[in-house]
């Protein structure tokens, strides 16, 4: 890697704890970021002729304040009125670096930032667009592209969630235990929405989205280095791991999703799966379980089955037994419903999904397992209908090309297989 | 003599390199490493995990103590680590220059190593974690 790699490098894994305590001090996050700015344009030019410095958060740091500092000095000059508000902290200025940057802070600094961004009046997708923009440092142009909207509607969209979360007032003082959990859980679920954004999205959008799942890995990983002892931040880890294991074998060269089934299991990465396993291994150990963890566990059966007729389905049954208990949905009835019909068979698994009808009405999933079922129990009429409804939901033209396969085999006559 | 390198680095940064910026620098890494693996000097390498995947066991208390995390929380964590047969330390400081060119950032610790056992993992089993 070359210098300015290794820079670049730096910056973005300095950014959040950076960015976090720059806004502690300033309690605004425009200055905070132009402060960061700044800094970052400071070590291009000072680090590759100094060296870089032995803990580049707390030189970005220092170093930032320090402009903003001046700049708002110099514009409250223009402006007339010292605005010492503005500098919330300005009498610790002469204290010593260490104790200033000592881990406690860091911690509450960065989950502050990242907790800002799910602030929940903003829905889903501006989360994702702040947490992007503000924690990772991805540029608005990038941003927009992922999301298919022109620069100046992203930029726009930006600029209202941030005014948004001035209004909210999160509090600056350190939080209390209870409030800690309770943002650790937000910013683990805005985490997991940034990390679906990325790995949901189609083979034409992989380019400009694929980064969306590394950057939430990385978050996450952040995560559990702040909060070593949180099982769920582990789970979430792990969860993350083990589906990104898979990235380079879920589309084929055409662009088709290939389905778990069918995918090359000698290119699962494995150095993610073993990574997933270890850290669903030590969450076990904290006897707290937690929907994530139970996910994990869930994607580590597929990842431990050699083959897919390798699949212990009835332990896959078992936690969705249990995350249907911790977090009641249909959908993880409709999931706990594929691993009852290859345990028990179609006919379980069909009067399990059938109360669902009026909740899963217009999801595409639902009718694609209805035929299916249908389709291995002979009723090859209603297995038609229902998947003629589910090729109308279908989202992407992977999931309705799989759907037409079934309805094929039907018209053909071919005996029932999956 | 042989030498233990104990790698240490930034793990944010080195966890956040890309597929393609990570096989860049093993691949430097590894023309450093094959003239000293040719000349049968390179012994056990290894690569951990990320310090989030570990676990500490503190045995100055009676049970001991599992605690989640690595044993000490510093700025930058040992990441991995070599040994290397050198004739002194002045041939060990040249051989972790040509490593530190090859990956820059962080440090190497340098030590002496004082016995070594060189175990029965078989090979295959080695690959398969690496």
């Amino acid at each position: 890697m070359s210098d300015l790699a290794w820079i670049d490098g730096a910056l973005t894994a300095a950014r959040p704890q950076a960015i976090g305590a720059l806004l502690r001090y300033f309690r605004d996050l425009d200055l905070a970021e132009e402060a960061f700015q700044d800094a970052c344009l400071r070590a291009l030019k000072s680090w590759p002729e100094n060296g870089p410095p032995r803990d580049a958060a707390a030189w970005l740091i220092m170093v930032g304040r320090n402009a903003a500092i001046d700049q708002v000095r110099r514009r409250s000059r223009q402006e007339a009125l010292p605005d010492e508000a503005t500098i919330s902290d300005v009498d610790d200025v002469e204290t010593p670096m260490a104790e200033r940057l000592d881990g406690a802070h860091y911690r509450d600094d960065v989950l502050r930032l990242l907790f800002i961004c799910c602030h929940p009046d903003l829905p889903a997708t501006q989360q994702i667009a702040l947490a992007l923009r503000i924690v990772s440092g991805l540029t608005v142009p990038q941003i927009a592209r992922a999301f298919v909207v022109s620069e100046a509607a992203m930029e726009q969209r930006i600029t209202r969630a941030k005014g948004r979360i001035a209004k909210a007032h999160v509090p600056f003082e350190a939080p209390g235990p209870v409030e800690r959990s309770e943002r650790l859980g937000s910013v683990a679920a805005m985490v997991y929405l940034v990390f679906n954004e990325g790995y949901s999205a189609g083979a034409a959008e992989q380019d400009e989205r694929a980064a969306f799942a590394v950057e939430a890995i990385r978050l996450a990983r952040l995560l559990l280095r702040l909060y070593p002892a949180e099982p769920e931040i582990m789970g979430l880890l792990a969860l993350m791991l083990l589906h990104q294991s898979r990235a380079a074998t879920r589309f084929d060269a055409g662009g088709e999703m290939v389905l778990l089934d069918d995918q090359d299991r000698g290119r699962w990465d494995q150095r993610m799966i073993s990574e997933g396993l270890a850290l669903i291994d030590k969450a076990m150990r904290h006897r707290q379980r937690g929907p994530y963890q139970v996910k994990a566990a869930i994607a580590a059966l597929h990842a431990r089955a050699a083959r897919p007729e390798d699949t212990d389905w009835a332990q896959i049954d078992a936690l969705y037994a249990a995350l249907e208990r911790l977090e009641p949905s249909p959908i993880v009835t409709l999931n706990r419903a594929v691993a009852v019909s290859k345990t028990a068979g179609a006919a379980p698994a069909l009067a399990m999904i059938e109360p669902l009808a009026d909740r899963l009405d217009g999801y595409f999933n639902y009718f694609g397992l209805k035929g299916a079922l249908l389709k291995q129990l002979d009723h090859p009429a209603e297995a038609r209908e229902a998947f003629g409804r589910a090729i109308a939901l279908a989202n992407t033209p992977a999931q309705a090309s799989h759907i037409r396969q079934h309805l094929d085999q039907l018209m053909q006559g071919a005996p029932a297989t999956s | 003599m042989l030498y233990a390198f104990l790698c240490y680095n930034d793990e944010d940064a080195v966890f956040a390199w890309t597929q393609a910026e990570d096989a860049a620098v093993m691949a430097k890494l590894e023309a450093v490493q094959r003239p000293l693996a040719e000349a049968g000097r390179l012994g056990p390498t290894a690569r951990l995990m990320a310090t989030s995947a570990a676990t500490t066991l503190r045995k100055d208390s009676d049970p001991p103590l599992v605690l989640d995390g690595p044993y000490a929380e510093t700025k930058e964590q040992l990441l991995g680590f070599y040994l290397i047969d050198c004739a002194d330390l002045e041939d060990a400081l040249s051989v972790a220059q040509d490593l530190a060119k090859a990956n820059p950032g962080g440090a190497y610790e340098v030590r002496p190593v004082r016995g070594f056992f060189p175990g029965a993992i078989a090979t295959a089993k080695a690959k398969a974690a690496g």
